[in-house]
């Protein structure tokens, strides 16, 4: 750390979020990572003369939704405008965005402080954009290539206040968008796919107002990423002010870019003044009316959100919260998880279904190395499983010679235990006649005992077993036993 | 063309009965071998067409033919040689814009507007010139010479759609799809002597038609008459889910004759060329219009939209604005003509676009870039979009007054070659009875309205409110009943008759 006297770092996010749509924003044609370059193309993505873009609704869908789960108001009319600008990967000569009528504004996400306290960062606006192609550039600058395959895929760029005051929070905010779109399904928001790209503005506030130039850092592939280049930037800024006397007042914004194999950001150019991107209305869309019962429908269509989802794990359902954590973390097992609570009398025992989940499931799928989509066992199979354990049908050895079971072939456990009889027995007279029956089999035993060998109790404890082919309530046996041994 | 008339030159509707009809012996593969005829003898003096397409239209006609041997209908267009302006995409025919910056570029797809001709029985002859990227009034800004005007070879056909214009006015095609930004049908219709509709913004898909304004742009006919004119906006109307501004409108369908009795005809005070150096033959055939429909028992409404004042202004922010991001596509990165002399990325650009571009296209994605700019944008683009609202309104309110605005078309007649080429502004004026339909999103057609002393064409618009062509097409018969005015074949020097 500096010797200087530390600020505040403030950082403000923005970020694109690819939209999980079939085909592009404004034409026909799928986009999906990895493949040939090229080769995801058509007229309009190529801009062609005389191609015109056509609004793709999922894509307004898409966003709508996730700007409800973030919070926003959606427009009444959006419309969209157009970005000029020359770039070898934006084929038209211009991005197909909104300018001064966004889908969506004012939201926020929130997250937990370094000190583990809630934390609204504010969402001050998302828009729907088409994405651009993707340039690259051989070393030394004999080439550059670009594959238009991404390009016209739907974006959400979504851009936060200036609220996240650490490389912490700024990570716990990509964390926390993440798993919301990962449970709405609106986008995969995978950072080194590229389907979630983010962009932190970051300065620095000193006591007595001094304020160090805002820098925009690109060229981030991941959330640790991101987290290293604002510690980086907190402490290059605050030397340079301290040392330079760098000021927001006599040094422009710039743009830096990450250098993962040095962990440093690297000066790229000043923004002098705001770049001209002659945005005007796009002629070829007319603007779009959203209706109220849409956006209704779109609400009372969002599922219960993970953060939301844990404080009530944590406390209708008595959960640690480390146990809610991890039947949260994906959206997947966090539905398994709801489904198994789920019994024919209301909700069963959250703890004993979390058990099940984090002792044997989870340790299943990590052995076998597959996914939950891959398990034979459904998630009502588990409630049975727990169901007669809670009932006394069965002990605990048999519920977890069937999960082995049923976990492989997908069975009903209720209806195995029913077909060979593997209930539990828990009838007291059938107990004592194999408690009898262990006694004068294990004659020897039962003198030893009574000489005074409490070992030799287990002997005779595991013969009554034996005659009640491990059904036995091996509660029920020991008290039995005790009674007859005196 | 003594004696009997050539199937070529008969009315559309009558052409396409005679190839649908088993029984007569006239085929699509004669009247598109005929075409092909007239323009080779003919467009050596005019250069109406940039290229014939006789393959494609030989296939297209035989296809016509065995759907009619097949006891088929292949449609109203049955046989029809049209033109299309090369800025209209045909499938796998080279498409140009009038510019060296397409290069040799070939459109992977066709324009709907084209597809619907030809599912209608259209037969596809070649395309026609124009000024670069629909840019200017005379046909001068091709990067491949001028057309000439069939009436006078001195003379300038108008533009855009020169090459449309001429080719119908000449004969060598019926029926032409030409596309109006700001009167780029109606006034080289008017100065050739033919009929041109600019429909309603939204009738017809812009889809395959290379953008010049897109707010501004709309394909449309061209014929020797309404009737004609109303057979082939019949066919490729509609709307397209490949274009997302077009809209639902009432179909035109049908043919008639409007009972001009009682009809409220609106003089706009505006459009009055009194005092206009040279528009006084205009101002003439205007006057014996108004005198003949009022003749026929139309009522006389006099108006004012004192904001078509402000029209040219207005379409010349607007129009290059759009253009100036339009045409940005043509960067030399993925299609089209590229310098040979590229170094850096900033040098291709500048150095493809140099070359590829005329002066005229330089011209407006300059002014374009201007009005779009930071700290212009509110000064030019905003204010030119808020007047062009008030402007529809204008018309809105006009047309609870009137059914028919009446207006000429031009300032004056076919000007000379060269004559306005090196003076924009000039050229621009040409514009002043036309943009204001564009900005407004309303249909205007250009009918032929006489002659002057000298034999040049003369032209009046019929204006109607949104959705209104059925309307104009039946006025526009009745007129055409009524005054005789009507497309006179021009005698063209240079060549004979096929």
């Amino acid at each position: 750390m500096s010797e200087h006297s530390a600020g505040r770092v403030l950082v403000g996010m923005e970020v694109h979020l690819q939209l999980k749509t079939n085909t592009k924003c404004f034409s026909p044609t799928p986009y999906r990572y990895g493949a040939e370059p090229n080769t995801l193309i058509d007229p309009v993505v190529m801009g062609l003369p005389g191609a015109l873009p056509v609004l793709n609704r999922e894509a307004v869908r898409l966003a709508i939704r996730t700007g409800l789960a973030l919070g926003c108001e959606v427009a009444e009319v959006t419309k969209w405008d157009r970005k000029n600008y020359f770039y070898p990967d934006l084929p038209k000569g211009y991005q197909i965005s909104q300018y001064d009528q966004p889908l969506c504004i004012d939201g926020a996400i929130e997250i937990d402080d370094d000190d583990g306290n809630p934390k609204r960062v504010r969402i001050r606006r998302a828009h729907l954009e088409e994405d651009t192609g993707k340039s690259t550039h051989d070393e030394g600058g004999a080439a550059s290539r670009v594959d238009l395959n991404r390009a016209g895929a739907p974006l959400l760029e979504i851009v936060s206040e200036p609220d996240i005051a650490s490389a912490g929070e700024a990570m716990r905010y990509l964390d926390a968008l993440r798993e919301i779109v990962a449970y709405l399904g609106t986008s995969d928001g995978n950072m080194q796919e590229g389907n979630l790209r983010c962009e932190p503005n970051i300065n620095v506030l000193f006591d007595g107002g001094g304020k160090t130039p805002i820098v925009e850092v690109k060229n981030l592939n991941s959330v640790r990423n991101v987290g290293l280049a604002i510690e980086y930037e907190t402490e290059r800024q605050t030397r340079a002010y301290h040392e330079r006397g760098q000021t927001m007042e006599n040094t422009p914004r710039s743009t830096r870019g990450w250098d993962d194999d040095k962990g440093v950001t690297v000066h790229q150019r000043f923004k002098e003044s705001e770049d001209d991107y002659r945005y005007f209305p796009e002629p070829d869309l007319p603007p779009v009316t959203i209706t109220r019962d849409f956006v209704e429908a779109e609400r009372e269509a969002l599922p219960e959100l993970p953060r939301a989802r844990r404080a009530r794990y944590r406390e209708a359902l008595g959960l640690s919260e480390y146990d809610a954590g991890v039947l949260t973390a994906e959206p997947a097992l966090s539905a398994w998880y709801e489904q198994a609570l789920a019994g024919p009398e209301g909700t069963r025992d959250a703890k004993a279904v979390a058990n099940w989940i984090q002792g044997e499931l989870l340790r299943y799928l990590n052995d076998q190395k597959i996914d939950l989509a891959a398990v034979a066992l459904t998630p009502e199979g588990l409630g049975e499983l727990v169901d007669l354990r809670a009932a006394g049908s069965i002990n605990s050895r048999t519920a977890k010679d069937l999960f082995r079971e049923v976990i492989e072939s997908g069975a009903s456990p209720a209806a195995l235990v029913a077909e060979r009889r593997l209930g539990q027995v828990s009838d007291r007279g059938a107990v004592e006649a194999a408690v009898r029956a262990a006694m004068e089999a294990q004659a020897k035993a039962v003198e030893a005992f009574r000489a005074g060998n409490e070992k030799a109790r287990g002997r005779i404890f595991g013969e009554a077993m034996k005659q009640l082919s491990g059904r036995g309530d091996p509660q029920l046996v020991n008290e039995v036993l005790s009674e007859l041994l005196g | 063309m003594e004696g009997l008339t050539n199937p070529l030159d008969l009315p559309v509707a009558e052409m396409a009965a005679r190839v649908r009809n088993i029984d007569d012996p006239l085929t699509a593969s004669e009247l598109v071998e005929t075409s092909l005829l007239r323009i080779e003898a003919i467009d050596p003096a005019l250069h109406a067409f940039l290229r014939t397409t006789p393959e494609l239209a030989r296939e297209q006609a035989r296809v016509v033919d065995a759907r009619v041997e097949a006891g088929e209908d292949p449609g109203p267009l049955a046989g029809v040689p049209l033109g299309v302006k090369d800025n209209i995409a045909v499938e796998g025919v080279p498409l140009t814009c009038a510019s060296k910056i397409l290069g040799n570029y070939v459109p992977p797809t066709g324009a709907t507007s084209v597809r619907r001709a030809v599912d209608a029985g259209a037969c596809i002859v070649g395309k026609t010139n124009l000024d670069e990227f629909g840019m200017g009034s005379s046909t001068e800004n091709s990067a491949f010479g001028p057309t000439r005007n069939p009436y006078d070879l001195e003379r300038v056909p108008g533009g855009s759609s020169g090459g449309s214009a001429a080719a119908v006015a000449a004969g060598m095609v019926p029926l032409a799809l030409g596309s109006d930004t700001g009167g780029s049908i109606r006034q080289p219709a008017a100065l050739s002597g033919i009929v041109g509709m600019k429909p309603t913004y939204g009738r017809v898909s812009r889809n395959g038609l290379v953008a010049f304004a897109s707010s501004l742009d709309q394909v449309g006919p061209m014929a020797r008459s309404a009737a004609d004119a109303r057979i082939l906006l019949g066919a490729i109307q509609g709307t397209d889910p490949a274009d997302a501004t077009t809209r639902d409108l009432p179909a035109v369908t049908g043919s008639g004759a409007a009972e001009l009795a009682g009809l409220r005809i609106g003089r706009v005070e505006e459009f009055s060329l009194a005092g206009v150096a040279g528009g006084e033959p205009m101002e003439a055939a205007m006057g014996d219009v108004h005198k003949a429909l009022e003749e026929a028992g139309a009522e006389s409404v006099e108006l004012s939209i004192p904001l078509v004042k402000s029209s040219i202004p207005i379409y010349y922010i607007v129009a290059p604005a759009e253009a100036s991001s339009n045409l940005a596509r043509y960067d030399g990165v993925r299609y089209g003509h590229r310098t040979s002399d590229a170094g850096a990325l900033q040098a291709l650009y500048a150095k493809t676009r140099d070359e590829g571009f005329g002066a005229e296209v330089k011209r407006r994605i300059l002014i374009g870039t201007f009005a779009l700019s930071a700290g212009y944008a509110d000064a030019y683009y905003k204010r030119a979009m808020a007047a062009r609202s008030a402007l529809r309104r204008g018309f809105e309110r006009a047309f609870e007054r009137c059914d028919v605005i009446v207006s000429a078309t031009t300032p004056t007649p076919a000007f000379l070659l060269g004559e306005k080429v090196d003076d924009p502004l000039a050229m621009y004026l040409c514009d002043i009875l036309t943009v204001a339909s564009n900005l407004a999103g309303i249909p205007v057609m250009n009918v032929p309205a006489g002659q002057t002393e000298d034999g040049l064409p003369v032209g009046m618009q019929l204006w109607g409110p949104a959705g209104s062509e059925a309307r104009l097409f039946d006025v526009a018969e009745a007129l055409a009943e009524t005054t005789g005015h009507a497309y006179r074949a021009p005698v063209i020097p240079a060549g004979g008759d096929a």
